[in-house]
């Protein structure tokens, strides 16, 4: 027990404890913390910065908004319903399409009108916000997915999940939906975790659950060896989103879009640890690396170069605890 | 905030809290375990008399300075007499008094003592006596004798000794020869001492009482020789010369006077009476805390009525149950239905006992949650549907309770002590995690709060424990400084390591 505690440790590995004390709350200032948990308030934030996003269709503030719905993604056949509050995707309804009156989500069930609003209401009286607060609930763009990453998932939207250390991205992997998952791009929900080479973007081996696996369960295609397009242009945004948020440790969700190229879906001011896992590296030893020799007034530009060049994967070196 | 300061507000809280229950435990003699008892000892002294015609007035002794034993509680009891109680010079009087009365009388007085190291005899020094009126011919033996004495001791101890070596001798010394042949001398040896000393201007005066034994039954009044040596007292057995006091030893009276005396009434008999037993160690500190004039007790829950202490010991596990929580979730990592609801959990298996406690936590919840998925067809808002969800739940413990009644299951009725509002919560968040992440998630999340419960209620359980709080709750100090230190611990948790697992690179993809 104490010697895999031992080894684990001498791989830098990251262990959540470790990360609320020594990073969380260290890097995260609270005043900050709402602008990352209301998704509203983060996109506006990014539209200014002028950080693509995904469109936004429009926002149902109450009851009496639900109504508003059908005019709202009249032009729209394909939506997205996100409560702003929601953590780990949680309460997030794709719309992939219609079906006469009915609405098809994107893992083919059909919602008339009123499971819908029925859904939204209970978005906006807080049954995924933490805390059970009032919420609001997000129309926006359904994300046009490259096909890059299609023959690595079931359905659903993959992501890029880039890790942000004070603006230097220091781990990143891809998301990709299962069958498990009901094409949601969560970890918890079943989704692969495949790690990505920083340096080139290209991926590596992935995880499922714990496991470390090499082919997707559904697709069985090999995980390792994709690369991901415009990856520097994926560094950039990520390393960004540091000024923007002005939270020390987050995690930044990316998309590539058809149509509108890198989109950031969302940030999180408390990431997983799983990528760890997807990467088989440990992420401390990039933190600490990225302490002891980053500069953290540099330009984004410089800090992707700095963080290509010397998070190579396998990133090697000793970590001291 | 950096380590230093809270290494330092730890070891402070912690000595705090040691040293307060130290003090307690040591010296206040609170007891460290429940059912702690401490030997006392019931006494008792029974006059027995025929009274004459008029009114009686029966007098006794009754222990006051007692160094080594401290009185936990006395009671008189008499028939139809009145009873005061007075100091005297001898110590304190019991006065029973009554205008008439007829037949063999009996009275008792009973107290019940403790061993109490800390009572000293706090006397007064004495004044110097005055000699005593004697005759020419005995003047002439006393002033030889003592100088006699005087030349073959060093101080007061050894003069004592050596007079009361005399003493004992009896016709054999040709001094104390001349005082045992006169009638109006006292032939207690020890009172012959006293008279002695009072001529060599030593004060002294003798103390008269019971040892202390295990064996129950009557004793026999013995004295003992308090001499004062302009210092303290010193006590000396006038028959084996022994010096010091006996540590079973009761001072019950002092002075020349018999124990007991009655007006208007005759054949006195007094019996004494030992008998050891045990007390709860816990009334006993109460009591002694009190006469040291330490306000520990006044300031403890044993302040409190009977009723509010019930609740304070409940109450004062439950940061223990959270300390266990504390463990499991950031040492271990076992995932539960929100962060303190196991305790609460917990605090209703203490009424149900835990088999049954799982049991019928398993079947409301489950049933709370097939009503719950029920109730998701019907599309309702979020309170309203937690309140129908709670009220649900209140519903389902009544018909468990009456279910259980008419099937003769006893353990059934205690399911009213869930706390029903956790419990409709649980549910709601255990449906949601069912939806949202799939079933195995949300069983894993309530067996995790039930096992987490389960071992704060065994924990919570322990009788020891509950009591060490109860009586030292300034132990609870110690569950702030282990909460100080976790929220330092910056390690794996258990679970974690075999997460984690696929980044060692001994790990083979599968």
């Amino acid at each position: 027990m104490f010697g895999r505690a031992r080894r684990l440790a001498a791989e830098g590995v990251l262990g959540l404890n470790k990360r609320n004390r020594d990073y969380i709350l260290r890097f995260n200032p609270r005043s900050r913390y709402p602008l990352v948990d209301d998704k509203l308030l983060s996109k506006q934030l990014a539209i200014q910065a002028g950080i693509a996003v995904p469109p936004l269709y429009g926002v149902i503030r109450t009851q009496h908004d639900i109504r508003l719905l059908p005019d709202m993604v009249r032009d729209h056949p394909q939506f997205v319903l996100k409560p702003a509050h929601g953590s780990a995707g949680d309460g997030i309804v794709v719309i992939a399409g219609r079906s006469g009156a009915r609405y098809r989500t994107i893992s083919g069930v059909l919602l008339d009108f009123e499971q819908l609003s029925h859904h939204i209401s209970n978005a906006i009286n807080g049954q995924f916000s933490l805390g059970g607060v009032q919420d609001v609930v997000i129309v926006e763009y359904m994300v046009q997915f490259l096909p890059v990453f299609e023959s690595l998932s079931y359905q659903g939207v993959p992501d890029v999940r880039i890790i942000v250390f004070r603006g230097y991205p220091v781990m990143a992997m891809v998301r990709l939906p299962t069958r498990a998952s009901g094409g949601k791009a969560n970890l918890h929900q079943g989704a692969v975790g495949a790690g990505i080479d920083l340096a080139t973007g290209v991926t590596l081996d992935g995880v499922l659950g714990t496991e470390v696996i090499t082919h997707h369960p559904d697709t069985m295609n090999p995980i390792a060896g994709v690369q991901v397009p415009q990856w520097d242009t994926i560094l950039e945004i990520a390393a960004r989103c540091y000024e923007l948020s002005g939270l020390g440790y987050i995690g930044v969700d990316i998309v590539l879009d058809r149509q509108y190229g890198p989109l950031v879906l969302e940030l999180n001011a408390r990431p997983g640890l799983a990528i760890q896992v997807a990467n088989r590296q440990g992420l401390l030893r990039r933190l600490q690396i990225c302490e002891e020799r980053a500069d953290f007034n540099a330009h984004y530009k410089e800090r992707v170069a700095f963080s290509k060049r010397e998070f190579k994967h396998p990133v090697k070196g000793c970590c001291q605890s | 905030m950096n380590n230093k300061h809270i290494y330092i507000l730890a070891a402070l809280l912690t000595a705090f809290s040691i040293g307060l229950f130290v003090y307690k435990a040591k010296v206040l003699g609170f007891p460290v375990r429940p059912q702690q008892q401490t030997t006392i000892w019931n006494i008792e002294a029974a006059l027995r008399f025929h009274p004459g015609p008029a009114a009686v007035k029966a007098t006794l002794r009754i222990p006051s300075l007692t160094p080594g034993y401290s009185i936990f509680d006395e009671n008189f009891i008499s028939r139809g007499f009145g009873v005061t109680t007075s100091s005297a010079p001898a110590g304190r009087e019991a006065q029973w008094s009554v205008r008439q009365a007829s037949g063999p009388q009996t009275m008792y007085y009973r107290a019940i003592v403790y061993r109490d190291d800390t009572r000293l005899a706090q006397d007064t020094t004495p004044p110097f006596p005055s000699p005593p009126e004697l005759d020419e011919a005995s003047q002439v033996a006393l002033e030889a004798l003592i100088a006699e004495v005087r030349r073959q001791s060093a101080d007061v101890a050894s003069f004592t000794v050596q007079l009361l070596r005399r003493i004992n001798q009896g016709d054999q010394d040709p001094y104390v020869r001349v005082f045992l042949r006169r009638s109006d001398m006292p032939t207690d040896s020890a009172q012959l001492a006293t008279l002695f000393l009072a001529g060599a201007q030593i004060p002294a005066r003798v103390a008269h009482g019971i040892f202390l034994r295990s064996a129950p039954g009557p004793v026999q009044p013995e004295s003992i020789l308090e001499v004062h040596d302009g210092v303290q007292w010193l006590y000396f057995n006038p028959r084996t010369l022994q010096q010091g006091l006996p540590p079973n030893f009761l001072i019950w009276w002092r002075g020349d006077e018999p124990i007991a005396e009655v007006e208007g009434g005759f054949d006195l008999e007094v019996t004494l009476g030992v008998q050891e037993s045990l007390l709860p160690a816990m009334a006993v500190a109460e009591r002694r805390a009190e006469a040291s004039g330490s306000h520990a007790v006044d300031f403890s829950l044993f302040a409190l009525p009977i009723a509010t202490q019930a609740v304070y010991r409940v109450l004062l596990m439950v940061p223990i149950g959270a300390l266990m929580i504390v463990l499991l979730r950031n040492f271990v990592g076992v995932k539960t239905f929100g962060t303190f609801m196991p305790v609460l959990i917990a605090l209703a298996f203490r009424e149900t006992r835990l088999v049954w406690g799982i049991v019928l936590f398993a079947v409301i919840v489950s049933l709370g949650l097939l009503i719950r998925f029920y109730l998701e067809k019907l599309r309702l808002l979020l309170v309203p549907r937690l309140t129908c969800v709670l009220t649900v739940v209140v519903l389902l413990m009544v018909a468990i309770s009456i279910l259980s009644e008419k099937l003769g299951l006893q353990p059934g009725l205690s399911i009213a002590l869930f706390p029903m509002v956790i419990l409709a919560m649980t549910i709601e968040r255990m449906s949601i995690v069912w939806e949202e992440r799939g079933a195995s998630e949300a069983i894993q999340e309530g067996v995790g709060s039930v096992l987490v419960a389960a071992i704060a209620y065994v924990v919570m359980g322990i009788a020891w424990l509950e009591h060490l709080v109860f009586v030292f709750p300034e132990l609870l100090l110690l569950v702030v400084v282990a909460t100080l230190l976790a929220g330092r611990y910056t390690g794996y948790r258990l679970l974690e390591l075999r997460r984690f697992k696929g980044v060692l690179p001994e790990y083979t993809p599968q």
